[in-house]
């Protein structure tokens, strides 16, 4: 089962931290690294990143079949996804789990839609049009 | 898939039918509620005493099942309230319409509730399955926080309606005996259980012939169940002696002083408030902190209780309990006016029935 972890704070979390002298800074950027490199050995880590700012965020929406490119996240509020973490366990408590481990802040865990089904039709199409065609 | 039998269990009952096996039947469901059944069906005399015998004991697999069903309808990835439903529903045997009369709520309010929770268990793959090690005692918590709120909801309820809902305060406590036998050695499982017997036992006291609220000073103390009593207090040493003790099993030494004192004169007030005091470092709340107050006006006179009830005027300002005892206060302090005052404003402030009909009769006094 795969699960989306989104490493989330408020606007002000993100003032303070950077704020922080630089070498607690860093130390923070370690506990998290150390996270990853411990969840990636133990198998559950499909991919993750962590985020540039909302500042440097662009949010392209489709207005009466235009496409209308402004500055700035979708979401207007005072929290912000900081970065996140693709991950593939057993269920929601193995995710809650790491979700706890997590040494940076609050993490909303969410379950992606399984579309490998899906996927497996198209490329079954893919092949039969090949062999066809 | 690991959910299925869960799914299962919220759907088919309680259309299924009488099962084969009564012992783990027993387990599924409320034994009294069973029983109710198994009378309106003659075919089923000889189930009835297999269930009628209380030394039935579950098969291990069988205890394993129950356990897994309550903590994974208490998951705590599920709101509260989904919860409470989910296990009267799957584990008790509620219909949707008794659920929603019990808390009155609109059915379709719980039904949505229970759809909502189920389709999450699928969605977001929570396990089907007993929490283990470091996470037991989290996920202990969260269920005794459910058999709490449904204990309480039973015993005094909230509502306009009804004052006292004994189904549901019972089924509480049939629930707490169901998990505390499946799992003997948790102290504050224990010092729950023992809260609600010793709550219950008081049952025949609280409301007089007319069905009027009797506050504790003024109950008829010979009409407590004094069996009730010592089983609550015999749970309570059970617990007492694993050394461990949590804000549960304080409460529940809290009711038993009141149960073994003769009279509201002679309860033994200061170690009540010796154990509020405990109770104040482990589960600090304003609620705990006004009762604190009560217990202490008791031996260090109504002024100094005042004096702490005071301080907790913002959090608690819309309970009305806090009017009415402050009221309790200030006319033990002659100041009448200021009473009637915070009388009414308790008043505003109850919805019950009862509590509202006793603080209409201290106004009229």
């Amino acid at each position: 089962m795969k699960y989306v972890l989104m490493f989330v704070g408020s606007t002000e979390d993100q003032d303070s931290f950077d704020r922080l002298p630089p070498e607690q800074r860093a130390a923070a950027y370690e506990r998290a690294g150390t996270w990853f490199e411990e969840q990636s050995r133990a198998g559950r880590l499909v991919g993750g990143e962590e985020l540039q700012g909302p500042g440097s965020s662009t949010t392209v929406r489709i207005k009466n079949g235009k496409a209308i490119v402004t500055d700035g996240p979708y979401i207007e509020a005072k929290e912000i996804i900081g970065g996140f973490a693709i991950v593939e366990v057993k269920d929601l408590d193995e995710a809650l789990a790491m979700a706890k481990a997590w040494p940076a802040g609050a993490v909303e865990v969410r379950p992606v839609v399984d579309h490998s089904a899906d996927i497996e039709q198209s490329q079954a199409r893919l092949a039969d049009s090949a062999k066809n065609g | 898939m690991v959910q299925d039998s869960l799914v299962a269990a919220l759907e088919t009952w309680p259309e299924q039918g009488i099962p084969d096996k009564p012992g783990a039947w027993l387990m599924t469901t409320a034994r009294r509620r069973a029983i109710d059944i198994l009378r309106r069906d003659q075919r089923y005399r000889e189930k009835l005493v297999l269930l009628e015998r209380s030394d039935l004991r579950p098969e291990p697999a069988e205890a394993d099942d129950r356990l897994r069903l309550i903590f994974t309808c208490c998951h705590p990835a599920l709101s509260q309230e989904a919860q409470v439903a989910l296990t009267l529903r799957a584990v008790v045997g509620f219909t949707t319409t008794e659920i929603s009369s019990a808390f009155l709520l609109a059915e379709a309010t719980v039904a949505q509730r229970i759809v909502r929770a189920k389709r999450k268990i699928v969605d977001a793959h929570i396990p089907y399955r007993m929490p283990e090690g470091a996470e037991l005692a989290g996920r202990l918590d969260g269920v005794l926080s459910v058999l709490y709120l449904m204990f309480n909801e039973g015993y005094l309820s909230r509502g306009t309606q009804v004052a006292m809902r004994r189904d549901l305060a019972d089924d509480a406590l049939w629930l707490a005996s169901l998990v505390a036998r499946l799992m003997p050695d948790q102290p504050e499982l224990l010092g729950l259980l023992a809260l609600m017997k010793l709550n219950l036992a008081r049952s025949a006291a609280r409301f007089d012939g007319v069905g009027e609220l009797v506050l504790l000073p003024d109950q008829d103390r010979a009409l407590w169940d004094q069996a009730a009593i010592a089983q609550g207090i015999e749970l309570l040493e059970r617990a007492g002696a694993m050394k461990a003790t949590g804000p549960y099993q304080v409460q529940a030494a809290i009711a038993a002083l009141h149960s073994e004192a003769r009279s509201w004169a002679e309860t033994d007030w200061h170690q009540i408030v010796v154990l509020y005091d405990a109770l104040v470092r482990m589960a600090d709340s304003p609620v705990v902190r006004l009762n604190r107050g009560v217990a202490m006006s008791h031996f260090a006179g109504p002024e100094a209780a005042l004096g702490e009830v005071n301080d907790l005027a913002i959090a608690l300002s819309g309970y009305h309990l806090f009017h009415s005892i402050r009221a309790e206060l200030l006319e033990q302090l002659g100041e009448r006016v200021q009473a009637r005052e915070e009388l009414h404003r308790a008043l505003d402030l109850c919805s019950n029935p009862a509590e509202r009909s006793l603080l209409e009769r201290r106004l009229k006094d």
